[in-house]
């Protein structure tokens, strides 16, 4: 149920569709610089600017597509009043000044233009205020009403401190997803995750956002999705992907100490993949559970080596691998009441949580995963309590 | 100038105490005009310095000097304390200072009620200095890692410098509501004869509508930060999904108070421009009647808008559809103003000297702002730009700009009426340009990485975003010790420099330049006429 392997064997490789920003990018550098003359080409720039990372990314589904739309639009008209503001405010810097023995009109305030600018200009203003909220209400109809369509596909998203929780509806799927280390991710990280949210291409996707703490948000520009995950809210978007590839955004609400450690990865793939990921995803399932029920003895080894894995992707972000945490957030594990004291309060705090901390309960990992990693802290750095915690024990204490 | 027709008991009693006493028992609207300026300036090289370690940690990807929550701790006060401690101060020492001279008035209408309006700014920033340093103690709890939006339920989890913020902004708004209904008093009760409101200087008709904003949103977000407070130690769960309460309703506390204030901040700064820019362009304003119900309507619709701030949180369409029209109409009332301004150099004979320079900047940095605002209020398209750094980079050209540039142009222009010394207007137009341009160069490529997909309030990034952090730091780099050049030449010019005239400037109009400069200690103990 809750793998940890990567979902990377779909066709894409471990790194972005777009070009990767290397470190030999100076000419982005020199173009950034010349950012001034930039606005005024924004028409016909929109591509190669989004080539740059001056631009958003390229769109990846149809709602993304119109919202890229409205934004060169609104963009576009916002250079030209630029311009227009700019032209005529230098144009009088240039002319109207007294070292070019220029006289104050002291009667411009009182020439007709005076007497009727108050009408022309705010009616002026209004026809660019309605030609942009006519378009835009066109497209927020179509990005804020989901389809009513009995097959939609459905996806919860979760978010916590610090990963996020893929439900996949109406296949029984659940997928945890959380940042990798740079050690692992290299040029990527901040960007990379242990396991994607895999969708197809074609199929309308609602997504229901919601938090089981703090507020999220879950953004991927490329979808052009961001709604922030509340918790005790659902809240709905939807996008259908009409290109395969690999999207990467982040968390963007923020949500505390490790808000920069929440990238999403998105990996669109044809309706045929995606139907083998899930086939595959519901085999690793089972055999999962098959394992946690088994009803049988588990040796420290075992549990420890199993424990040590579990503890470093779902304990490490706030209690961090060396045990010590980083108080007084994060209580150190490490020679602590709770993980040397009774096994009872341990689990007990390990599956219901602590009420008014950030520490959430565990209660949805598996008999033998909280077992594992109660035995994991038990015997770990300084811990050497020698106690072995077994399934059995974690299923009496729920 | 201003006559004087006090007996000799009275002339005794109201001179300027010596010493100490002089300012902590101040009632006199110049002493404590200078008392709010003064530490605006303290706040403004805190807010400055906080925002300097920010951007020096983002220099480049990776956590080299901040830890997370030290880095998020810093994100929360630096717009805390320029906010409340740099700009608000700021402006309401402005007023002080002005208004009474301006409107023909001896001093404001309620003398103590300044001087406790203004003591209680070092407490407040007192406490929330101890907010920030306090998780450096032992038992301190955790650092405020929320943002100046504080949301629950994240703001749920911090430690107790939680409730010093709380106490803080409590005072802070008390403050701030003091003072405005001494500005209403004052504005609608003392102007000299003759000057009725349509004849009143803009400057005290920008701050009248502030000061009625302040009071109207203050109390919201009073209650806003009651209702946190009772959330965290009380049991109830105003915001607290579990027990019945709900979370985004703080967030339409917060931005009912957090929107208008945007035009708290603003507006004062418009008024200095209606002022500055006649002045340098040697004539009258283009129109004073629509610059007053332009700004009428901006605080009118500003009141309603609020919710924009908050498009991704899942409202209604309707909801979203009625916050997106009535922020876009905004620019209506907004575009009359800067279309004023323009107007007004239009036809001038313009002189450049520092405040006007700092003017025209305002007049083409905050028509930018304004438009990257018309594109965010498009809902849509903030489901793109929500919570990224092209935000970050919007309200930066909106508030500096629009709020603290037009401070700047204010200090420079009646700094010799304060001082009776005119500034070095070489070190001033040096100021201009290395401000300015260290400003553009801090937040202009912030668009671009916000467009690109980086979040703001993030202590580390990808390598993707490292180019424009790199230019965006360099720039904080010059804009922030820019400042130094400005702490430099304001005590240059109090302590000494050529000598003020009481018109100090060959276009500037209005009854404080019938003063001395410096004015007496007390001013305009007869009313002047006015026709």
């Amino acid at each position: 149920m809750h793998n940890n392997h990567t979902n990377e064997a779909y066709g894409f490789e471990n790194k972005p569709l777009s070009k990767p920003r290397k470190h030999d990018r100076f000419p982005n550098l020199q173009l950034c610089l010349k950012g001034g003359l930039l606005t005024a080409t924004t028409l016909t720039m929109g591509e190669a600017m989004a080539e740059y990372g001056l631009n958003f990314p390229e769109p990846a589904a149809g709602v993304a597509r119109e919202i890229y739309g409205i934004h060169m639009m609104t963009m576009s008209i916002a250079t030209i009043l630029l311009v227009i503001v700019f032209a005529f405010v230098f144009y009088s810097l240039f002319y109207h000044r007294k070292s070019r023995g220029y006289e104050a009109d002291q009667e411009f305030h009182n020439s007709w233009f005076g007497n009727w600018s108050w009408v022309i200009v705010p009616a002026l203003v209004l026809g660019v205020d309605l030609t942009i909220a006519g378009k835009a209400d066109t497209v927020l109809k179509s990005v804020w009403d989901v389809p009513k369509e009995e097959n939609i596909m459905d996806v919860k998203i979760t978010g916590h401190q610090w990963w996020w929780e893929f439900d996949y509806l109406d296949h029984d799927i659940k997928v945890e997803s959380r940042f990798v280390p740079k050690d692992k991710s290299g040029d990527l990280y901040l960007r990379e995750v242990d396991n994607r949210l895999v969708l197809p291409t074609g199929v309308k996707i609602r997504f229901l956002h919601t938090s089981a703490d703090v507020l999220h948000a879950f953004w991927v520009p490329e979808l052009a999705v961001k709604k922030d995950a509340i918790p005790g809210y659902v809240t709905e978007t939807w996008a259908e992907l009409d290109r395969e590839g690999v999207f990467r955004g982040q968390c963007a609400e923020i949500c505390g100490t490790w808000h920069s450690r929440m990238p999403i990865v998105v990996e669109s793939v044809s309706p045929e993949r995606f139907a083998a990921w899930t086939e595959g995803q519901k085999a690793i399932k089972v055999a999962a559970a098959a394992e946690a029920s088994a009803d049988k003895e588990w040796s420290m080894d075992d549990l420890l080596a199993k424990g040590k894995g579990l503890y470093e992707t779902k304990c490490a972000a706030c209690h961090q691998v060396n045990g010590m945490g980083l108080p007084p957030a994060f209580p150190a594990l490490n020679g602590s009441a709770i993980a040397t004291g009774p096994i009872a309060d341990h689990l007990n705090i390990v599956i219901k949580g602590k009420e008014g901390t950030a520490m959430q309960p565990w209660g949805t990992l598996n008999d033998l995963e909280i077992a594992a990693i109660v035995t994991y802290e038990r015997n770990s750095w300084d811990n050497k309590t020698g106690d072995v915690v077994q399934p059995a024990d974690v299923k009496q204490a729920r | 100038m201003s006559t004087t027709t006090l007996t000799h008991d009275e002339a005794h009693h109201h001179e300027a105490p010596k010493g100490w006493r002089r300012w902590l028992f101040s009632t006199n609207h110049k002493d404590i005009g200078t008392l709010y300026l003064l530490f605006a300036l303290v706040m403004l090289f805190l807010g400055g310095a906080s925002a300097m370690l920010i951007r020096l940690e983002l220099f480049q990807p990776g956590i080299q000097l901040l830890d997370p929550d030290l880095y998020n701790n810093l994100v929360t006060n630096h717009a805390l304390i320029m906010i409340f401690g740099g700009v608000m101060p700021a402006a309401a020492g402005l007023a002080n200072w002005m208004i009474p001279m301006m409107i023909g008035a001896p001093d404001m209408a309620l003398p103590r009620l300044n001087n406790l309006s203004f003591w209680i700014l070092p407490a407040a920033a007192t406490m929330l200095i101890l907010s920030f340093v306090i998780p450096f103690f032992p038992g301190g709890g955790t650092q405020i890692n929320t943002g100046w939006t504080i949301y629950p339920p994240l703001s749920l989890q911090v430690g107790m410098s939680m409730d010093f913020l709380i106490f803080a902004i409590h005072l802070l708004g008390i403050s701030s509501v003091l003072a405005s209904i001494n500005i209403i008093v004052t504005l609608l009760n003392m102007r000299a004869p003759g000057m009725t409101l349509m004849k009143m200087p803009m400057f005290c008709w920008t701050w009248l509508v502030t000061a009625f904003l302040l009071i109207l949103v203050i109390p919201v977000l009073a209650g806003g930060v009651t209702m946190l407070l009772f959330d965290r130690h009380f049991g109830t769960s105003f915001f607290d999904a579990a027990g019945g309460g709900d979370p985004v309703l703080f967030q339409h506390l917060f931005w009912f108070f957090g929107h208008p204030e945007v035009y708290i901040l603003l507006l004062p700064s418009i008024g200095v421009l209606a002022h500055v820019i006649p002045a340098f362009a040697r004539k009258p304003l283009f129109g004073y009647k629509s610059m007053v119900g332009a700004m009428l309507a901006v605080a009118t619709i500003g009141m309603v808008v609020w919710a924009h701030h908050q498009y991704t949180v899942g409202m209604s369409l309707g909801a979203v559809t009625y916050f997106m029209i009535g922020t876009i109409l905004i620019s209506i009332p907004v575009g009359l103003m800067v279309f004023n301004f323009i107007a007004t150099i239009w036809r001038g004979a313009m002189t450049f000297e520092t405040p006007m320079l700092f003017a025209v900047g305002i007049v083409l940095m905050f028509t930018f702002g304004g438009l990257s605002g018309v594109m965010l209020a498009v809902v849509p398209a903030d489901m793109q730009y929500h919570d990224s750094m092209f935000v970050v980079a919007h309200f930066h050209y909106v508030l500096m700009p629009g709020a603290v540039f037009g401070l700047f142009a204010g200090v420079f222009y009646w700094l010799p009426k304060w001082t009776g010394h005119m500034y070095d207007e070489k070190l001033g137009k040096l100021f201009f340009w290395t401000n300015v341009i260290g400003f553009n160069i801090t937040f202009f490529p912030q668009h671009f990485l916000g467009l690109a997909g980086m979040p703001r309030r993030i202590v580390d990034y990808n390598m993707m975003f490292t180019e424009f952090n790199v230019v965006s730091s360099i720039g904080a780099m010059i804009f922030g010790l820019s400042h130094l050049l400005l702490l430099y030449i304001v005590i240059k010019t109090i302590r000494g420099g050529k000598k003020a005239e009481s018109r100090a400037w060959e276009g500037a109009k209005g009854l404080e330049w019938e003063l001395d400069s410096p004015p007496a200690f007390h001013t305009w103990t007869v009313a002047p006429q006015i026709k």
